[in-house]
């Protein structure tokens, strides 16, 4: 699966990615994790707040920095 | 002594903490009333202070935020137009994140669910100007009066401002991208507990990024309180001079700092004779208008709309100088 990070590469964004990557590896799913960094991309998604976490293109969490298990019940 | 004041004294301006500090500098062998015992009594009292009251203050006005997601503040405002439409748009300006840079993919998510510039300019223009910490602050550092006044020319700006911007008819001025984005209706909804940890998220994650200007910012406020000698500041921003505004607004624009920051300088530079519309300039042209934000903002608008967003604002703050300059003596 494809695990996207929305944010303009503010200290959220980045504990957003390990915890996705953390909560990937827990799951046993191979997951590729993507920075969007880019504000046009970031609104594409109709996101208002960062940092936003897309999995496989759908919008699952805006604006919350979400722990390793929280990510887990996403995936 | 009225109850009012004496809690005013006791838990905004917090007296007791400053004649703490005050004996703990005589403690160790300074004299507050020396040069160097006074920029130490007043960095430590400041910077505790500032702290403190930003904790608590973060802490309550996040858990009312979590209440304000900006979905719900699009929705809120859709539809709407017209002066009330605009008065509303900066009254929830005000309960809106601390930064700017924030402000930019707001700023997409309202274009794009077609709300008017004027709205959205409103929004823009009061979210990073006014916020219900730095009221409380200013009350904390001058008083009462000065923090209602600074709110309600806030408001007035942002009003004024995205009015201005509306009537200009620069709808065609922004990004095509950003007419193309997808609106999501759905309002995540929050169970107390977790507005609860929002809100102590949001504590630390503020905390953490605005200690460093907190610092530099109340680094300064000390060195003009106790080694700028009054006749310099005055020379150079005193009341007389009607290059005050204008300069105090041109250094402001590119600086980027929280208003947090800034009040510490505003405090030492009113400390020092410089009228309160000049430093009142200042901070407003320090929040309202950075270089950061101003290139964020490029992304997604044309450069007509943006140097009149510039301007718009820039005239705004020195009217609002200009004037308060005038009337200093009301407050202080």
């Amino acid at each position: 699966m494809i695990i996207k990070i929305l944010g303009s590469g503010c200290k959220k964004c980045v504990t957003l990615g390990e915890n996705a990557k953390a909560a990937a590896a827990a799951a046993g799913k191979a997951a590729e994790i993507v920075k969007v960094t880019d504000i046009a991309q970031i609104a594409a998604y109709g996101v208002m707040s960062t940092p936003g976490l897309v999995v496989d293109e759908k919008v699952v969490s805006t604006g919350k920095v979400l722990s390793a298990e929280e990510i887990g019940k996403l995936l | 002594m009225s109850i009012f004041g004496w809690m005013n004294d006791q838990f905004l301006r917090m007296t007791w903490l400053n004649d703490l500090v005050g004996q703990g500098v005589a403690g160790i062998g300074l004299d507050p009333a020396s040069r160097l015992g006074g920029s130490v009594q007043f960095f430590v009292y400041d910077v505790v202070k500032i702290f403190l009251l930003l904790s608590v203050l973060i802490f309550a006005i996040s858990y009312v935020r979590s209440h304000f997601p900006p979905e719900r503040t699009r929705a809120i405002l859709g539809g709407r137009s017209g002066l009330g439409a605009n008065v509303l748009a900066a009254l929830l300006g005000t309960l809106t994140p601390f930064c700017s840079c924030s402000s930019i993919p707001l700023f997409i998510g309202f274009t794009a669910a077609g709300l008017p510039l004027a709205i959205t300019f409103s929004f823009l223009i009061s979210s990073p100007l006014v916020d219900l910490a730095s009221v409380i602050l200013l009350a904390s550092i001058f008083n009462w009066p000065i923090a209602l006044a600074y709110v309600a020319v806030g408001l007035v700006v942002a009003v004024i401002g995205g009015t201005v911007i509306g009537k200009l008819g620069m709808e065609n001025q922004v990004a095509d991208f950003v007419r193309t984005v997808p609106v999501s209706g759905n309002v995540e909804t929050m169970a107390r507990t977790q507005r609860l940890a929002y809100a102590r998220d949001q504590v630390i994650e503020i905390i953490h990024r605005v200690w460093l200007y907190v610092l530099i910012g109340v680094g300064i406020g000390a060195a003009i309180h106790n080694w700028i000698p009054q006749d310099t500041i005055t020379a150079l921003l005193g009341q007389d001079k009607w290059w005050a505004v204008p300069l105090a607004t041109a250094v402001g624009i590119p600086m980027y700092a929280d208003i947090f920051g800034t009040l510490p300088i505003a405090e030492a530079l009113v400390g020092k004779g410089v009228g309160l519309g000049t430093v009142l300039a200042f901070m407003m042209a320090v929040t309202a208008l950075s270089l950061p934000s101003m290139i964020m903002l490029k992304r997604v608008v044309r450069m007509p709309l943006l140097l009149t967003f510039i301007c718009v604002v820039s005239a705004g703050i020195l009217t609002i100088g200009f004037a308060f300059n005038e009337i200093t003596h009301w407050f202080i």
